[in-house]
């Protein structure tokens, strides 16, 4: 089939398919729809324009699909740039095309970017990369709906061609021969892309792929296919909005400083689950929020300005509204609710939190009043739809909002009484409750129980899903398993560096296992801090004890030496002295001069804790296990040092055989006994077994290269080395010790502190005499500062 | 004995105190028996504002030394001083005070030098005595000599503690920042501001308390709310007077002032 075989009835469309000089079947079939939507949007100019880009596109050899693919996306991509702008005339005469307007008087702007465009194909066409020319069309059209403007798209396709430049292979400097593997993944993702990131995050985003695979041709597809962790990961940094990780602190302070509360802040990803949007919600484990809030824009009412809520402002309505909650509510029991019910008693709580929220800080209104939504009166039909929800956002609103200007007498009456029930106090949870199920018998309709549900407007997002708000009697399958124990798991991935290998000392060869223990390192993962000072808090008389011992240890860096005959400086009030004597009479002292002495502890410790399984079992009679036994003698003496100033690190570790030992790191020499860190000794977990001397010696690679006088490794262990794939008991015992007497050439001094009643076995012939076995571990956080201070004294 | 003007030391007007306890009645208790008071506390709790307020009631002079680092004995006690043809004894403010009878208030006494604190010790037990060693006197303090020392146990570092042989001496009270309603009560009488307005404000600085460890070694003080207040009082607008006088002080740690300015937000909205 041929063009001349088509006949078009109306001459325009002739004209118009011999413009286009095509033979392609799959364009004929499709070319008066395609051109019945070009025309609606397209002037007679910018058409013309249009059909013979097609057609250059059409003859370059690449098929049918970019054509196609042009024809299609390129009215949706000049209705997109087009409509963004304010001011087409002003924008037609600055075109490149002139002073004439086209003939429909639309804006050109679309237009304008085609010469761009045309010109970025070409370029492709003649580079190895035509093949990306297809999905680079086929994305066009989104993309351009995402950038609302000439300038910002020609900013895109700069980046485009900047990634294309720099990827195009070329082996040995030879002429560019290998397509770039990254660009069609580049041009699929481009949409998505867009809607998280901002031209100039798009832009570092590619920058980072570009330069870290430059030479990597199938890792260049994961990344910019958006398949591999680091491409996920830059994403997540490069986002517009307001970025949990920026705001984590001043999260933190609000919660302390405005609510005199604090919890483990955890954010949830809301890049990568477009499905099932999650919601805000807190439980034993910590609040849990989005990790991005991007500025909420809330158009203006006629006549006033738009209002603005900073994605910071948006996470401190969604905490607020869960410091509500915490104070002021009570679990109610479900079962004997119908989830409608439930759904209200929840609406109304919400709002009895939020007023109550409002009267302790007046500013939070403003706040919650631009983020709740403004459910139209009647824009809901309760004939077809079930309007429940739109009843009740509509009633939240009402409830928070004086001048919401519903008419709906029953609203209005409950919205009466809901605040004559809080006029007198904060009421409590089960009073408004009453009032949310009265509320609902009062207005029931059949149509609730449609499928249709009405959504519109009545999402209030700051709020969280309220799940501390119910108990249930019986067991049902709406819970979780929340708040189950968290296990490690064998081939959990722990985040850090590859892994280092580290030789083991082998007592029956004489020799050493080459590269024989892997260790991978870490930042041990992050709990709540706030246990940590309420374990210190508890042990306040001993700190004070300590603080006098530490009092006598603490070095004064310069000292001043007083009454010397010869010194550096003249000791003013001494020469008066002098003088004085002299003029009266008397011999004066000739000891006038004063010098400095520098008086310092130049001390590197380090301590090492073995997490393993064993830790679990309880100490004793006491009741606690021998891991928060542990977790409060580490606090104390990390507080100790602290004060002291000495450099001081932590890590604790455990192994999994030979090719798993991990080494966390809980504190590094160079942080302090801040938040952070004890947000991570909070959080300190016990399991597996113990490869002693491989974590050793990796201590001994961090402590080794400290600048310091003495070196010291504290080891705080509760049983002997062992591993499960070492069957002879020995072995790792041996290994130990050859570890000590390396560390010992190394100047470290090696300190083990054994919980075990048994180690007088063992422990000898580890670390020789530098030992100390604490048989009454319920004393353990008293021994270990006094023994640390004991050994620097 | 002395040429002293004693009424120079005298405080002339009432300051205004609001008493949180009885402290009032036990000061003069104390008094009474011219046992030495220790008064501990964070800073701008109104430690000075409390022994200024006393030594009124009472109608003694107050000498008040703020102590530093850099302060020797001999700036308590006295010392010659050097003239034309000889030297001359100058009787330090500790000297003066028990010379005259007054009530000898030693600020911050911790940020002195371990080594000066001791001469008070004679003057702070039964001897009630003060010698001067180097002009060869030994002073017999007034009847109506009293010692009033303060610090504030929060911020000082290990090094500057009192030693416990100094401490036993003291009777002490331990101040704090008034509760909610009290410290309204205090910012509106002391600058006539408002009992809703001066509410608001201490409902900042309890913001700031809170945040006490996390990154501020010390909350906002009942002295900087009475700035604020009064600049308030003045006409500034409430938000700039506490970003002036209540977060630009104390803080430059960008993440706190952006929580203290949005408290302060949310409280004046």
């Amino acid at each position: 089939m041929t063009s001349a075989e088509t006949e078009y009835q109306h001459p325009l469309m002739k004209a118009y398919w011999a413009q286009l000089d095509t033979r392609f079947k799959q364009v004929e079939d499709v070319f008066e729809d395609l051109m019945a939507e070009a025309l609606a949007i397209l002037g007679r100019e910018e058409l013309h324009h249009y059909l013979d880009a097609a057609r250059i596109i059409g003859k370059l050899g690449r098929g049918v699909e970019p054509m196609l693919a042009f024809l299609e996306e390129w009215p949706s991509v000049v209705k997109a740039l087009g409509e963004a702008r304010t001011a087409p005339l002003l924008a037609s005469l600055a075109s490149p095309q002139g002073g004439a307007l086209p003939a429909s008087g639309r804006p050109v702007d679309g237009e304008a970017v085609l010469p761009d465009v045309m010109a970025f194909i070409m370029k492709m066409q003649k580079s190895p990369n035509g093949k990306a020319i297809t999905p680079f069309l086929q994305t066009l059209a989104p993309v351009a709906r995402k950038l609302l403007s000439r300038e910002q798209m020609a900013i895109y396709l700069e980046i485009a061609r900047d990634l294309m430049d720099r990827t195009t292979g070329s082996v040995h400097g030879h002429h560019t021969t290998f397509p770039s593997p990254g660009l069609p993944w580049f041009y699929a993702q481009a949409p998505f892309l867009l809607s998280q990131l901002t031209l100039a995050g798009l832009k570092n985003w590619v920058d980072y792929g570009v330069a870290n695979y430059r030479h990597h041709p199938e890792r260049q597809e994961d990344y910019f296919n958006l398949q591999s962790a680091d491409s996920k990961a830059v994403l997540q940094r490069e986002r517009h909005g307001t970025l949990f990780a920026d705001v984590e602190r001043k999260l933190d302070l609000y919660l302390r400083g405005l609510w005199n509360d604090s919890d483990h802040l955890v954010p949830y990803s809301t890049a990568f689950d477009e499905l099932r949007k999650p919601v805000p919600y807190y439980d034993k484990l910590g609040m849990r929020i989005p990790d991005v809030y991007d500025d909420f824009l809330l158009p203006a009412r006629p006549g006033g300005e738009d209002t603005r809520i900073s994605g910071l402002d948006r996470y401190r309505a969604t905490l607020a509204h869960m410091v509500g909650h915490r104070r002021w509510t009570t679990a109610q029991v479900a079962d004997n609710w119908s989830p409608f019910q439930r759904m209200a008693v929840e609406f109304f709580e919400d709002c009895r939190v939020e007023t109550l929220l409002c009267r302790e800080y007046p500013g939070l209104k403003r706040i919650f009043l631009a983020l709740h939504p403004q459910p139209r009166e009647g824009a809901c039909d309760p004939e077809t739809t079930s309007c429940l929800r739109h009843r009740l956002a509509m009633l939240s609103r009402a409830l928070l909002d004086p001048e919401h200007g519903y008419q709906d007498p029953t609203l209005n009456d409950y919205a009466a009484r809901f605040h004559a029930l809080l006029a007198g106090g904060p009421a409590d949870t089960a009073a408004v409750a009453d009032l949310a199920l009265s509320y609902v018998a009062r207005t029931r309709r059949q149509s609730d129980q449609f499928a249709k549900v009405w959504f519109e407007d009545t999402v209030v997002d700051y709020r969280d899903d309220n799940r501390q708000m119910w108990k249930f009697i019986e067991e049902g399958d709406e819970e979780d398993a929340f708040d189950e124990k968290r296990k490690i798991e064998p081939g959990e991935e722990l985040e850090g560096l590859p892994p280092r290998h580290y030789p083991e000392w082998d007592y029956k060869s004489q020799t050493y296992r080459p590269d024989w223990a892997s260790v991978y390192e870490g930042l041990h993962p992050r709990g709540n801090g706030n246990h940590i000072d309420k374990l210190l808090l508890k042990h306040a008389a001993l700190a004070k004890r300590l603080k006098r011992l530490l009092d006598l240890l603490k070095p004064q860096d310069k000292v001043r030496i007083r009454f010397q005959e010869e010194g550096s400086e003249l000791d003013l009030d001494v020469a008066i002295r002098s003088l004085i004597d002299f003029k009266g009479g008397a011999t004066p002292d000739p000891r006038i001069n004063m010098s400095h002495r520098t008086d310092g502890r130049d001390i590197a410790v380090m301590l090492l804790l073995d997490l393993s399984e064993s830790l679990n079992e309880q100490a004793g009679s006491s009741g606690q296990t021998i891991l928060e036994l542990s977790q409060e003698a580490v606090s104390l003496l990390a507080w100790a040092v602290e004060q002291l100033g000495d450099p001081f690190a932590i890590a604790g570790f455990h192994s999994n055989t030979r090719h798993d030992v991990r080494y966390l790191h809980v504190k590094g020499f160079s942080e302090h006994w801040d938040d952070e860190v004890k947000s991570r000794l909070a959080a300190m977990e016990a399991g597996w077994s113990t490869r002693m001397g491989a974590a050793m010696r990796h201590a001994a690679h961090y402590l080794g290269a400290r600048k310091a006088d003495k070196k010291l490794l504290l080891i705080l262990t509760d049983g002997q080395p062992s591993d499960v794939d070492s069957q002879d008991e020995r072995l790792l015992i041996e290994d130990a010790r050859q570890a000590v007497k390396e560390l010992d050439q190394e100047s470290i001094f090696t300190y083990c502190i054994s919980l075990d009643p048994k180690a007088d076995e063992y422990v000898n012939d580890i670390f020789g005499r530098q030992y100390t076995v604490i048989d009454n571990i319920q004393r353990l956080p008293e021994k270990l500062p006094e023994l640390f201070l004991a050994l620097t004294k | 004995m002395s040429s002293t003007d004693k009424e120079q030391y005298k405080v002339r007007k009432e300051p205004y105190y609001q008493a949180q306890g009885n402290e009032v009645a036990l000061f003069e208790a104390a008094y009474r028996n011219r046992l030495p008071v220790m008064v501990k506390g964070p800073t701008g709790c109104g430690k000075s504002r409390f022994v200024e307020h006393m030594a009124w009631k009472l109608g003694k002079p107050l000498i008040t030394v703020a102590c530093n680092e850099d302060m020797t004995a001999s700036d308590l006690v006295g010392r010659y001083l050097l003239e034309a043809n000889g030297t001359r004894w100058l009787d330090g403010p500790l000297t003066t005070a028990a010379r005259i009878g007054a009530i000898c208030y030693l600020d911050e006494i911790v940020e002195a030098r371990q080594d000066t604190t001791v001469v008070i010790h004679p003057l702070t037990d039964h001897r009630r005595t003060l010698p001067l060693d180097k002009k060869g006197e030994l002073i017999e303090a007034h009847p109506d000599f009293q010692l009033v020392i303060s610090y504030n146990p929060g911020y000082q570092s290990l090094m500057k503690d009192l030693k416990q042989s100094t401490k036993q001496r003291f009777t002490a009270f331990d101040f704090d920042y008034p509760d909610a309603a009290l410290e309204t009560t205090i910012l509106a009488k002391e600058t006539g501001l408002d009992e809703a307005l001066a509410g608001k404000l201490v409902k900042i600085g309890q913001t700031a308390r809170n945040l006490k460890g996390h990154g501020l070694d010390e909350g906002i003080s009942t002295r900087l709310l009475v700035y604020a207040a009064t600049l308030i009082k003045d006409g500034v607008n409430p938000v700039e007077a506490c970003q002036m006088s209540l977060v630009r002080p104390i803080t430059d740690d960008a993440d706190i002032r952006e929580t203290l300015d949005h408290a302060i937000d949310a409280t004046f909205a």
